[in-house]
């Protein structure tokens, strides 16, 4: 009991030091923790606790790719590929190219003719990236005996084709969400089909959702004119006016040849916020031949299948840049450059969870949570004070080492604290002491049985220490469980408990050993004192 | 100085006796609480439910609910609940899922954002599509079930597979009544919720292997005591510590619960119901079930057995029969057992004494 290696004391005190200097930047106020970054070398300065979105206010947006969508698009794409292999082979079709629910079927009455077709059709699975896997096949070709090619994309061709839509998703996505200015925002893939979306301390999380639910496909066609044939026109509706427009289904230019675009106000006329845009090479060619073959038709400006204007085509523009108008308010102008500069989503994406804390809530819920803390703290102190006398302080000097333990863990594991990870460090503060109890009282018991203090020191020690492991297992079993399947605050809360259970082995055996073999060696009891 | 004791000191309550009392009653509640989670069921949060959750704060002056409700109503969004809290700026609307999938949930949001912007902040926006409700609701479930079979297992390996049957069984009764608990209250239940209930798992197995630990140590050291007599020792040493560490939690819980905010309150209050549950059942439930499932002082239990009163005598029939044919078994790993304890605590004292001139 009284022999503690000089080592291990030592680790112990340092250890302890080591977590109270990682911990200690964390609480200073933000000017001076910059201002004592800015003093010592970088590596010196451990990082801050990272505060979780429901602390310090932001967003969590979870974008699912919309299938339905992506459906109708690879049916789209699939369709044009076997339009181009047929034009290419030069084989007729009886009936034009079918639709099926996920794919398209031709009819083909040579045989020969289906011969030459279908090596061309496999050879569309190279546009999935799982075929060059040797995953499941992404297509299924099938020929009835009438003839009846049948082209279907599998689920395992959707799935490529959704996981690639959230890989370019998430490039998109970033460069939009890094024009807001936020610090930090992360962007993550989640599963197959998802985007997660989370960005702290946001001040206006509508821009935010304003700007992720957007594709922002940006397309230029002509307005239909009267007598043309419909089925080359399509009726779309209109961003600010009641009532749809019809317009030519050819895009004459796509938002993909844009390089730039900025907001801006219009100079001739009223004022009025603009987008101002600049083609590459390639899009100012279109957009130059078109506007001069077309002089005096109407223009319309698409933006994910609606009309955002159509203005006359006054003169041929062939300098390769142009504005959009639209009676813009100046933050639509903006939020509208934003997203032509980021470019249009491959797929729509659709809000499918959102979570979000004002920056005056979070703030308020650090001071709840404080508090919380601190009376929770100041009451299990004075309870252990009172029951336990000068052993009651060791177990509080232990409490106190504890709580810097966890904290510098979640410094450490650079993990997030959220009000439910406060609420378990909280609890833990509840818990840890009781490590410390089962010692205490085990001391005691065997001090009655009639042992002496020094026997009945080491035996509560060496009989606890079993059952605290026990205890302690299963209690992190539970946070283990819990940090695997929960989600943003819950997991905050999974990472508190584990922490504190495990550094309460550390403080309430080790520790309190170590402080109880010191007091014993200077005091020299002649009873017990608890 | 006189330091606080809220145990009494070396207790002897015949708590083995109570288990004719406890488990019907604890049978009752457990059937109790089944009932209500069928026929009250539970106030789901969106979290579950999927809906949407706004937090407003009043521009100026304090939240108007009446007014809340009727702007609510005249959205056509369903059932729309507004609740004031805490702050009187303060209050909270409710509203379920939105037909149409996750696009119209985000439409409502831009609905009600319309109707009250200008005279309140929307301080928290929560919007739980029908899709991740469904997985939150999976997820939740496959976590209390994962964690009740993992601990179980751990249980096995450490300890006699009466301990771990018996941990798991007051286990579930602490679920069953906590279940209850949010079913009773209709306190929201959410994820956060679900870290209350694995959090009541993990104390509730803590209690539980506390006093289980106990038993097996004293199964070792008195061999020659009755099972009954051996568990209530048991319960009654390890007692004070119970007491003293339910203690510290709940100082610790009401804090959360005083101080702790509206987000968190729901969990501390299932958190201090739980620890109460989980208390009582390490006593009445776990430990009294290690005699219904057999576990005996080999040779103790027969001399305690003609003690015994004259109703249960059919029972103890069965079990001598049982023991009967079983000695040969037994008996060669009963003597390194008995040994074992004893000695390393004479050598401990030897060292010690030892240790005391230096």
């Amino acid at each position: 009991m009284l022999r503690f290696s000089t080592w291990k004391f030592f680790a112990i005190i340092a250890m302890t030091l080591a977590a109270v200097l990682i911990v200690a930047p964390s609480m200073l106020s933000a000017s001076h923790y910059e201002e004592l970054k800015s003093r010592l070398p970088s590596w010196l300065v451990p990082p801050t606790i990272v505060l979780g979105l429901d602390l310090q206010g932001g967003s969590h947006v979870m974008l699912e790719v919309d299938q339905a969508d992506l459906i109708a698009t690879q049916i789209k794409n699939l369709r044009d590929d076997v339009r181009r292999i047929l034009r290419e082979e030069k084989v007729a079709v009886t009936g034009g190219i079918g639709a099926t629910a996920r794919g398209v079927q031709v009819r083909v009455a040579d045989p020969a003719d289906r011969e030459k077709i279908l090596p061309k059709l496999r050879q569309l699975r190279n546009g999935f990236s799982s075929a060059l896997m040797g995953g499941p096949s992404p297509l299924d070709i099938e020929t009835s005996p009438e003839g009846v090619i049948r082209v279907t994309i599998t689920d395992a061709g959707l799935r490529d084709k959704s996981r690639k839509a959230v890989e370019q998703s998430i490039e998109v996505i970033r460069r939009r969400v890094d024009a807001l200015g936020t610090r930090e925002p992360s962007i993550q893939r989640q599963g197959d089909d998802r985007v997660l979306v989370q960005v702290p301390g946001l001040q206006d999380p509508e821009t935010l959702k304003e700007i992720l639910g957007k594709t922002a496909k940006l397309e230029f066609r002509l307005v239909a004119e009267p007598g043309q044939n419909p089925s080359e026109t399509e009726e779309l509706d209109q961003v600010d006016q009641e009532g749809k427009i019809a317009v030519e289904k050819q895009v004459m230019v796509k938002g993909e040849d844009l390089t730039d675009a900025q907001p801006g106000f219009d100079q001739q006329r009223s004022g009025e916020p603009v987008v101002n845009f600049r083609f590459n090479i390639r899009g100012a060619q279109s957009f130059g031949e078109v506007t001069s073959k077309n002089v005096g038709r109407l223009f319309a400006i698409v933006l994910d299948n609606k009309v955002i204007s159509a203005p006359r085509i006054l003169t041929p523009i062939t300098g390769g840049s142009g504005q959009i108008s639209g009676r813009f308010t100046v933050e639509q102008a903006n939020n509208l450059a934003i997203l032509l500069r980021a470019g249009a989503l491959p797929a729509k994406l659709n809000i499918v969870e959102e979570r979000t804390v004002g920056p005056g809530l979070g703030q308020d819920s650090i001071d709840a949570g404080k508090r919380a803390a601190y009376v929770g703290a100041g009451l299990v102190v004075v309870y252990m004070l009172v029951t336990y006398g000068v052993f009651g302080v060791f177990a509080n000097l232990a409490l106190f080492v504890h709580i810097a333990f966890i904290f510098a863990g979640l410094v450490l594991l650079g993990s997030t604290l959220t009000l439910p990870g406060i609420a378990g460090i909280v609890l833990t503060i509840g818990m840890a002491v009781d490590s410390n109890v089962l010692i205490y009282e085990r001391i005691r018991e065997e001090n009655h049985a009639g042992r002496s203090i020094l026997a009945s020191l080491d035996a509560g020690f060496t009989r606890a220490f079993a059952t605290i492991v026990d205890s302690n297992v299963t209690m992190f079993v539970a946070a283990a469980i819990l940090y695997f399947l929960g989600s943003g605050p819950v997991r905050g809360f999974a990472v508190s408990l584990a922490l504190g259970i495990l550094t309460t082995i550390v403080t309430a055996v080790t520790m309190t050993r170590m402080m109880i073999a010191v007091w014993y060696h200077y005091a020299r009891p002649t009873r017990l004192p608890i | 100085m006189k330091l606080l004791r809220l145990a009494p000191e070396n207790t002897k309550f015949p708590f083995m006796r109570f288990r004719r009392v406890s488990y019907p009653f604890s049978a009752l509640l457990s059937l109790i609480a089944v009932a209500l989670f069928v026929f009250k069921g539970m106030n789901f949060g969106i979290d579950f439910a999927g809906g949407t959750v706004i937090e407003l704060r009043a521009k100026s002056g304090a939240a108007e609910v009446g007014t809340l409700r009727t702007m609510g109503e005249s959205l056509h969004l369903g059932d729309i609940e507004v609740q004031a809290f805490g702050n009187p700026a303060d209050a909270t609307l409710r509203f379920g899922l939105q037909p149409g999938g996750d696009v119209a949930q985000q439409a409502a949001v831009e609905r009600v954002r319309d109707a009250v912007g200008a005279y309140y902040d929307l301080r928290r926006v929560e919007v739980v599509g029908p899709r991740v409700s469904n997985e939150l609701v999976q997820s939740g479930t496959l976590g209390v079930v994962l964690s009740i079979i993992a601990v179980l297992s751990y249980l096995w390996f450490r300890f006699e597979w009466q301990f771990a049957v018996g941990a798991v069984i007051a286990t579930m009764h602490d679920l069953l009544l906590t279940v209850g608990f949010f079913s009773i209250t209709q306190l929201e239940f959410n994820t956060t919720s679900i870290a209350a209930i694995l959090t009541i798992v993990g104390y509730s197995l803590n209690e539980t292997v506390v006093v289980l630990d106990r038993i097996r140590e004293n199964m070792r050291k008195y061999k020659k005591m009755a099972t009954a007599q051996m568990v209530d020792m048991s319960i009654n040493a390890v007692l004070p510590r119970t007491i003293m560490t339910a203690t510290t939690v709940m100082l610790a819980l009401f804090a959360l619960v005083a101080f702790g905010g509206q987000v968190i309150r729901s969990f501390s209050l299932a958190m201090i119901w739980g620890i109460f549950v989980a208390t009582y059942s390490s006593i009445f439930i776990c430990s009294p079930m290690l005699i219904y499932l057999g576990l005996r002082n080999e040779d103790a239990d027969k001399a305690a057995m003609q003690k015994q009163d004259s109703e249960r005598k059919a029972d103890l029939a069965d079990s001598l029969h049982e023991e009967a044919t079983e000695p040969p078994a037994a008996a060669p790993t009963a003597p390194p057992a008995a040994g074992k304890t004893p000695a390393p605590a004479r050598k401990a004292t030897g060292k010690r004494a030892k240790t005391r001139p230096a």
